[in-house]
């Protein structure tokens, strides 16, 4: 019988050696905010790295003892018995570098002036998120990882792994992902970014010092992610034309459940995400493209990726289209890699990776099940 | 095993071969080659209850449609590209079977032969056939095209395709006197 991993706690290591970002930029130190479940085999060949996407955490499973209602995101797939068997596998989660959940980022202290980086933070890339994860695992005594996982852009983490450090990676599982974003992807995180950017309260990225912060850009920001994180379909059949009140107003107050929704998701996540991190995770999507180094050539990039991969889409996915994830299969199969590929008839469109289908959580627990430690 | 086509496939198949075996159902077929044959690749399939049948036997499996090509696939990529017990539901065959012969060095095909004196039989007293290698009614049958060895044969040459090697079943026995009218099974390896 599948259950929950029970209460956690956060973890958090500290790096006392300068950390150089791709933008040759350097910060003094780091630390990076984790969580593990399982436990650690003898051989040291259970170890798991689950990844993030864009405004989640190390927090991957269970509770907190003081906030029995914080559950872990990905909670409906990591835990005894649950498709990434916890029973089995010893799985780790953690905050990215440059996050806003404890791990050194914007709203971290910075050495050099005892004020919050803020604008000064550098700005981030999913090769910067990996290099640093690469020092948790040196910090955890784990040279090779059974597994990374991610979806979305955590997904990208996970390519990022087999590609950087092949032999330190048996299997990269990639789901609702892609290996660089579109012109139209980049389009919606640039009106995000100049939301943000041109709220009054963002002075410029040093809002901390000014005691305020950017909610209104933040919320529009979120308002337009949102957007892109559903399907038409699955958007209509929650919300429809529903309406919030009797009759239409007319006036520009909430008519449609839709608009109390994006307002709804908007606010909330405008209390507790950084400005300042969105910014930098938003830039850290639009600059991957590992196969930009190849002249585009995305088979050449994945030449020095030796790990078994399983690609998961969403046929409802619009954001990361199926489309994405078989370009990128092609690029192993012509490499010659092992490599599954499932392209899900689900109604959830981008989300659907977080969400519990027995189709595809069946298809991981089948993966996961093979996997040799 | 217990579909005899196959077996015939797992002898035709070399050692260390790689291999494509579309509309691979549970994977069985692969898995079968891989620890008779050392032979390893993967499989196509469609349907997602077969795609996790495949993942359980640890099979490599890429979910796509055939009837949308192996546009994923690089020219000559496999020794051998094997469609077996899949061709009578393709809409598009004559473009898969070019297909085939683009991604592999040999296409190996078996498929149930409408032919048999049994369907003939059938078809003679007037109704659609059914039997062992075709269970369905004519109203809920996957089946979309169906052939008798010679129609096959006739598409080969039509694509210009040589057929190097055929085994013509019945029972699970090897059939080699009128085999168009007493084998129910045809495997066939073709060229381009």
């Amino acid at each position: 019988m599948a259950g929950s991993v029970g209460i956690v706690q956060a973890k958090r290591a500290a790096f006392e050696e300068p950390f150089r970002f791709r933008s040759g930029a350097e910060i003094p130190r780091f630390e990076l905010m984790y969580e593990t479940y399982g436990t650690l085999n003898a051989a040291r060949s259970n170890a798991v790295l689950v990844c993030h996407a864009l405004n989640a955490s190390h927090h991957v499973a269970g509770t907190y003892a003081a906030h029995p209602e914080d559950v872990g995101w990905w909670d409906n797939l990591v835990g005894p018995g649950k498709p990434l068997d916890t029973n089995r596998f010893f799985v780790i989660g953690n905050n990215y570098i440059g996050g806003c959940f404890g791990s050194t980022g914007p709203t971290s202290v910075n050495p050099a002036t005892g004020k919050p980086y803020g604008a000064d933070f550098p700005v981030v890339t999913v090769e910067d998120w990996v290099a640093a994860q690469a020092r948790l695992a040196d910090h955890l005594g784990i040279g090779r990882f059974a597994a990374v996982i991610g979806g979305s852009l955590g997904a990208m983490q996970a390519l990022q792994w087999a590609l950087a450090h092949p032999d330190r990676v048996g299997h990269s599982l990639v789901i609702a992902s892609t290996p660089r974003l579109s012109a139209q992807n980049i389009a919606f995180n640039e009106v995000a970014r100049q939301a943000i950017m041109t709220d009054p309260d963002f002075h410029g990225g040093h809002y901390y010092e000014h005691g305020v912060v950017p909610r209104r850009g933040l919320r529009i920001a979120r308002m337009i992610g949102h957007i892109t994180y559903l399907s038409d379909d699955a958007m209509m059949e929650k919300f429809g034309r529903a309406l919030r009140r009797a009759a239409p107003g007319f006036d520009f107050d909430i008519d449609f459940e839709i608009e109390s929704y994006l307002r709804h998701q908007g606010d909330k996540f405008s209390t507790y995400f950084d400005a300042n991190t969105y910014l930098r995770i938003t830039k850290a999507l639009d600059y991957y493209d590992p196969a930009g180094d190849f002249g585009g050539d995305l088979a050449a990039s994945f030449a020095r990726a030796t790990a078994a991969f399983l690609v998961v889409s969403f046929k409802s996915d619009w954001r990361f289209a199926p489309a994405r994830s078989r370009a990128l299969v092609k690029a192993l199969l012509d490499n010659r890699r092992i490599v599954s590929y499932l392209e899900l008839d689900a109604p959830g469109g981008h989300d659907a990776f977080l969400l519990e289908d027995p189709r595809y959580h069946g298809a991981l627990a089948a993966y996961f099940g093979n996997i040799e430690l | 095993m217990t579909r005899p086509d196959l077996e015939t496939i797992a002898q035709w198949v070399a050692p260390g071969a790689r291999v494509l075996d579309l509309g691979c159902g549970d994977g069985s077929l692969l898995k079968h080659l891989w620890q008779r044959n050392q032979a390893h690749g993967y499989g196509v399939e469609f349907d997602d209850a077969e795609v996790l049948a495949s993942l359980r036997n640890d099979v490599n499996v890429l979910q796509l449609d055939l009837e949308s090509g192996l546009a994923l696939f690089q020219d000559g990529s496999f020794d051998y590209v094997i469609l077996s017990e899949t061709l009578q539901t393709i809409h598009r065959i004559e473009f898969l079977t070019r297909e085939m012969l683009r991604v592999g060095k040999e296409a190996i095909v078996s498929f149930p032969n409408f032919g048999h004196w049994q369907a003939r039989l059938q078809v003679l007293a007037g109704r659609m056939p059914v039997s062992e290698e075709l269970p369905h009614q004519w109203y809920n049958t996957p089946n979309v095209h169906l052939c008798t060895l010679a129609d096959f044969e006739d598409l080969c040459a039509r694509l210009g395709a040589t057929i190097r090697e055929r085994a013509v079943l019945h029972g699970g026995r090897p059939v080699r006197v009128l085999p168009n009218l007493l084998g129910s099974i045809a495997v066939y390896r073709v060229t381009d």
